[in-house]
C-alpha cells in the first residue's frame, strides 16, 4: 500500500522533500547568496573577484568552523570557549616566530609548538566541562571570554623580543597586529594556486582543509568515534556499554581546542597577519553561526554542514558590503560587514536547532 | 436518537509518515462516562492515533493527518497539546512526561500553581506572583486521594519507584478540573497486578463521574475487567468494536493478530542442579525507588531465574547494581572471580549483558539507527563489527556487517521497522522494547540480566520473546537472570522465582509453586 504511495508520488513530492531536508531558512540564505552574485556585475563590481574572495574567506575560516565539529558529536554543544583553541594557535605562531623561523618552517613550528599547548588547555577546559555537565555552553563562554582577557596581559608581558612583534618604543609587548611577510603569508594559499584571469583559488588551503575534514570524517568512522557520537546522543546508554563518558568529553575537547588553534594558524596565512589582544574573541560567534546555519544542532553536526555553513555564512558576509557599497557608492563596507554578521550571528543563534542532513 | 451527538466522534482518520501508512480508515465514537480499551499489536498505530486526538506536534511536524476529530459534534483540529487540554482532554502517555527533579506535587500542578498575588506581582503582573504552596498541597492531594493510590506529594519523581511515577502521572490529569476525556497510553505496564488493581478502580471512578476514559494496554484481561467497549486494531485499521461483555480474552487475541496464540502450555523442566556461577553476598544498591538492603543469592549455571515482586522493592535494583548503573556495596563472584562494583565496563568485560527496564533513559540511542542500537555494545566491548586497518591501530566501523547483524535479529524478534537505518525514537513502545534485547543478544553474553523484558510488549510477540530468551538460553547454555513485576511471565519460563520484600530476597521458590505461595512472600517483608 505504502508502496504504491511513494511511486506515484511524482516529482512534486520529490522535491518538497529534497526541500524539507535541505530546510527553508538554508535555502532563503542560498537564495540570497545567488542573488548577491548575480547583482554584483550589474552595479559594476567584478564577477569573478567576488567569487574569488568567497572561497578566499572560506579557506580562511572552514577550520575553525571545523573546530565545532567535535565536541557538539560528543554532547558538550557548541564550543564558545573557541577562543581558547585560538589563544594556543597564537603562543604557537608567536613563539616560533620569536625562535627566529621563517618560511614555511615557520608554519610547521607555529603547528608542532601550538599542538603540546592546545591539548594543555583542552584538558583543563575538558575538565571543567566534565565537572558541570548539562550547562557546557555557559562555561565554554566563561573560559572563551576570561582566558582572552587573561592573554591580554601576558601578551604584555611574556618575554618576547623580536623587533618587528614587539612595540617599537617600548621594546617589549607584543603589537596587536603582525605582519606575516617573510614569515608564513600565504604559505597554502600559494600552493598550487590557479589563476585564471580575475579568478584565483588558493588550492593549498583548500587542500590542507580537505585533509583535516577527511581526517575528522574518518575519524567518526572509527570505533573511538562511533564511542565519541553515542555520548553526546545518549550518555547513560554510553556509560552502561562501558564507555568511559568523561573521557570521551575530554578527548572532543581536545580535539576541538587543537583544530581552533590550526584554524587561526590557516587563518593568519591568508590574512597576512596574527591578530592578538581581543581578536580571537571575535571569532568564536562568526564560527558559530556557521556551522548552525549549515544545518547542525546542537549535538549533530556533519562535515556537510560545515562546509555548506561556511561557504553561506562567509559568502552573505562578504558579498553584501561589496555589493552594497557598488551600488550607492558610499564607503560603509565595514559598518555593513558587522551588520550583516551580527544579524546573521543573531539569526543562527535563535533559530530553532533541529539537525539538518 | 438521530441529534444524539457523541462526546468524541472521529471520522476516516489517516496518517502516514512520509509514505508509510499507519493509519487508515479510523472510525470511532465514544460517550461521557464511557471507558474505551483500545489494542492491538504492537506498531498497529494505537498511540499515534492518541497522539493525533491529543495535538501532538510531532504529527505536525510529519505532515498532519487526513480525517476529522469532533468532540461534543464541533470539528477541531489541534495544533499543540494546550489545544487539547482547553477542550479538557488529557493524556498520560506511553514514555513518562515527568520533570525528574520537581516533587510529585509541582509536578501535578505543572503551569497551573494556584498563586498569590504579592505587591511586587501587582506592579510588575502574574508572572512574578508567588507560588500558593498551602493551596498547591491540597489540591495535589486532592488528586491523588481520587486514585485510592498513597503517594508522597512531597517526594522528588527522580527518587520515586516506576509505578509511583505512573501514578503521578495520572493525578497530573485527574487534577484538571475540566477534564473531559483522558486517554491512557499502556499505563499498567510498569506496574504490578496489585498496582494495576488500583488504578483500574481508579479508572471505574472517573467513569462514575462522567469522564471518558480511551485505555491502551496489552494486558487483555484488563480491557474486559473495566472497559465498556473494546475496539481492536491490526495494521492502521480498527478490526472490531464490540462491547467488551460479549467477548474474550481468546477472542480479542485472534483479532489481533489474526491467527490463535497458544496460551502458553510450557512443560517445566526440572530446575537444573549445577554449580553456582554467580553468588552475591550482602550486596546493597542505593537506586532511587527501588533500594536493596541486603542481598544474598546464587545463581546456577544454565538456570533462569526469576526475581519478582512488588515495585518499590528493590528489585530493580539488583542488576542496576551489580552491572555498575547505581552505586552498590558487597561482594559479587561470577564465574570463580570477583566482579568489581560500579564498573559498567568490568561486568561487560566478564560477558555479562544486561537489559535495561529503563529503554528510553538507558536502553537506546533514540537518535541513531537500529543498526548503531544493535551493534554498538558489541563493537566498543568486544571489538565486533570493526575492519581493522595498519594492524589494528585504525579500527573502522564495518558497515556491512552491521547492517547484516540488525537485520538478522529484525527478522528474529520480528521489528516493526522501515529499515535497519530507522531512527529508534520512530518505532513503537513494543518494537522499542525488542531493539533492546536485540543489543543484548548480539553481545552473546554468558550471562544475562533482562529487566522487565516484555514492557509493552503486545501478546503475540511476548511469547516470541519469551521464546527467544528460552532459546538464548537453552541453545546457547547462557544464564537468565529476567526480572519483571508479572508474577505470570515468571511463572512461564522460570526455573526458580526469588522474591523480593523490602530490599532483601524473602524467598526462592520453584516456578511451580502456587501463585500463593509467591503472594506472601512479596508481602512478608514490606518497608
Ligand atoms: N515519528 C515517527 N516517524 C516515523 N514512523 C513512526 C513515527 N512514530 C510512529 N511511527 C510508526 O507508526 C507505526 C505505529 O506506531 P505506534 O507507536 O502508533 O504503535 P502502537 O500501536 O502504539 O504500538 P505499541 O504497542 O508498540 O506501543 C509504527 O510502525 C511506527 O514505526
Ligand atoms: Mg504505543
Amino acid at each position: 500500500m505504502s508502496d504504491l504511495r511513494n511511486a506515484d508520488a511524482g516529482w512534486q513530492e520529490q522535491l518538497a522533500n529534497a526541500y524539507k531536508s535541505f530546510g527553508l531558512p538554508r535555502l532563503i540564505i542560498a537564495g540570497m547568496l545567488v542573488v548577491l552574485l548575480i547583482a554584483a556585475p550589474l552595479v559594476g563590481a567584478n564577477f569573478w573577484m567576488q567569487i574569488t574572495n568567497v572561497i578566499n574567506r572560506f579557506s580562511w575560516n572552514s577550520v575553525l568552523v571545523l573546530a565545532m565539529v567535535p565536541m557538539v558529536h560528543s554532547g558538550c554543544g557548541l564550543n564558545f570557549g573557541l577562543p581558547l583553541g585560538i589563544i594556543s594557535g597564537l603562543l604557537g605562531a608567536t613563539i616560533s616566530l620569536e625562535m627566529g623561523f621563517t618560511g614555511p618552517m615557520s608554519f610547521a613550528m607555529a603547528i608542532a609548538i601550538a599542538t603540546p599547548f592546545a591539548i594543555l588547555f583542552g584538558i583543563g577546559y575538558g575538565w571543567l566541562l566534565n565537572k558541570i555537565k548539562g550547562g557546557e555552553m555557559m562555561i565554554a563562554t566563561y573560559v572563551g571570554f576570561s582566558s582572552v582577557s587573561f592573554m591580554c596581559m601576558m601578551w604584555l608581558l611574556l618575554p618576547y623580543r623580536k623587533p618587528d612583534m614587539v612595540w617599537g618604543y617600548a621594546g617589549t609587548g607584543l603589537r596587536t597586529t603582525i605582519s606575516l611577510e617573510g614569515y608564513y603569508d600565504q604559505i597554502l594559499a600559494k600552493f598550487l594556486q590557479i589563476r585564471i584571469g580575475d579568478l584565483v583559488i588558493p588550492t593549498g588551503s583548500l587542500l590542507f582543509f580537505a585533509l583535516l575534514a577527511f581526517m575528522m570524517w574518518a575519524f567518526l568512522h572509527t570505533k573511538t568515534g562511533t564511542a565519541m557520537t553515542a555520548v553526546g546522543s545518549n550518555p547513560t546508554f554510553a556509560r552502561a556499554a562501558g564507555i568511559n563518558v568523561d573521557k570521551m568529553r575530554m578527548l572532543s575537547v581536545v580535539l576541538s581546542t587543537w583544530l581552533a588553534a590550526i584554524g587561526i594558524l590557516v587563518y593568519q596565512q591568508g590574512f597576512g597577519f596574527i591578530q592578538l589582544y581581543m581578536a580571537p574573541f571575535n571569532m568564536a560567534l562568526p564560527a558559530v553561526s556557521a556551522i548552525l546555519i549549515g544545518g547542525a544542532s546542537v549535538n549533530k553536526a556533519s562535515i556537510a554542514n560545515v562546509i555548506i555553513g561556511t561557504i553561506l555564512f562567509q559568502g552573505i558576509v562578504t558579498m553584501t558590503p561589496t555589493v552594497m557599497n557598488n551600488a550607492i557608492h558610499m564607503d560603509i563596507s565595514e559598518v555593513l560587514r558587522m551588520v550583516v554578521s551580527n544579524g546573521m550571528i543573531l539569526y543562527a543563534l535563535t533559530r530553532k536547532t533541529e539537525a539538518n542532513s | 436518537m438521530s441529534d444524539h451527538v457523541p462526546l468524541l466522534e472521529m471520522k476516516n482518520v489517516a496518517k502516514d509518515f512520509f509514505g508509510n501508512q499507519v493509519l487508515k480508515d479510523i472510525n470511532l465514537t465514544l460517550e461521557s462516562g464511557q471507558v474505551l480499551g483500545l489494542v492491538g499489536e504492537n506498531g498497529a498505530g494505537k498511540s499515534t492515533l492518541m497522539k493525533i486526538l491529543f495535538g501532538m506536534t510531532e504529527i505536525q511536524e510529519t505532515g498532519g493527518y487526513d480525517g476529522d476529530v469532533m468532540l461534543n459534534g464541533k470539528k477541531l483540529h489541534f495544533t499543540s497539546p494546550f489545544d487539547a487540554l482547553a477542550e479538557g482532554i488529557g493524556m498520560v502517555h506511553q514514555e513518562f512526561s515527568l520533570i525528574p527533579g520537581f516533587t510529585a506535587t509541582e509536578n501535578i500542578l505543572l503551569n497551573r500553581e494556584p498563586q498569590k498575588k504579592s505587591v511586587v506581582s501587582e506592579v510588575f503582573g502574574e508572572r512574578l506572583n508567588t507560588l500558593d504552596r498551602k493551596s498547591m498541597k491540597q489540591k495535589a492531594d486532592g488528586a491523588i486521594d481520587k486514585m485510592g493510590m498513597h503517594i508522597d506529594g512531597e517526594m522528588v519523581i527522580s527518587d520515586m519507584p516506576v509505578g509511583h511515577k505512573q501514578f503521578t502521572e495520572i493525578a497530573r490529569e485527574l487534577s484538571k478540573e475540566q477534564l473531559k476525556l483522558l486517554i491512557l497510553d499502556e499505563p499498567t505496564a510498569v506496574l504490578t497486578e496489585r498496582e494495576a488493581e488500583v488504578l483500574l478502580e481508579s479508572i471505574r471512578g472517573m467513569a462514575a463521574r462522567g469522564i471518558a476514559v480511551i485505555f491502551i494496554t496489552h494486558r487483555l484481561q484488563e480491557i474486559l475487567n473495566v472497559c465498556d467497549k473494546v475496539v481492536v486494531m491490526r495494521d492502521g485499521v480498527i478490526v472490531r468494536d464490540v462491547a467488551s461483555k460479549d467477548t474474550n480474552v481468546s477472542e480479542i487475541t485472534r483479532w489481533m493478530v489474526g491467527r490463535t496464540v497458544d496460551s502458553d502450555t510450557q512443560m517445566h523442566r526440572k530446575p537444573p542442579e549445577t554449580r553456582t556461577i554467580m553468588s552475591i553476598r550482602k550486596l546493597w544498591v542505593d537506586m532511587p525507588g527501588e533500594t536493596v538492603r541486603n542481598v544474598n543469592l546464587d545463581v546456577r549455571e544454565g538456570e533462569i531465574l526469576g526475581i519478582g515482586g512488588l515495585a518499590g522493592q528493590g528489585k530493580l535494583g539488583i542488576p542496576n547494581g551489580i552491572m555498575g548503573l547505581y552505586s552498590a556495596g558487597g561482594q559479587v563472584t561470577f564465574d570463580g572471580k570477583e566482579i568489581p562494583l560500579n564498573s559498567p565496563r568490568t561486568c561487560l568485560d566478564s560477558q555479562l549483558a544486561f537489559v535495561s527496564e529503563d529503554r528510553r533513559g538507558v536502553g537506546l540511542l533514540l537518535d541513531e539507527s537500529l543498526e548503531w542500537n544493535i551493534a554498538f555494545p558489541a563493537m566498543q566491548i568486544q571489538n565486533k563489527f570493526l575492519k581493522n586497518y595498519l594492524g589494528g591501530l585504525i579500527k573502522w566501523r564495518d558497515e556491512k556487517a552491521i547492517a547484516d547483524v540488525t537485520r538478522q535479529y529484525i527478522e528474529e524478534l520480528q521489528i516493526k521497522c522501515t529499515s535497519s537505518r530507522q531512527k529508534a525514537k520512530q518505532l513503537s513502545g513494543g518494537n522499542q522494547q525488542k531493539v533492546c534485547l536485540a543489543k543484548a543478544f548480539a553481545l552473546e553474553p554468558k550471562f544475562l540480566f533482562v529487566s522487565e523484558p516484555t514492557r509493552g510488549i503486545d501478546v503475540g510477540a511476548k511469547a516470541l520473546v519469551l521464546d527467544a530468551l528460552k532459546k538464548f538460553n537453552r541453545e546457547n547454555g547462557v544464564t537468565v537472570v529476567m526480572i519483571s513485576s508479572e508474577l505470570e511471565e515468571l511463572r512461564q519460563i522460570c526455573d526458580r522465582i526469588a522474591i523480593v520484600s523490602g530490599g532483601r530476597i524473602a524467598g526462592i521458590l520453584p516456578a511451580t509453586d502456587s501463585s500463593e505461595s509467591f503472594g506472601a512472600l512479596m508481602v512478608s517483608k514490606v518497608v
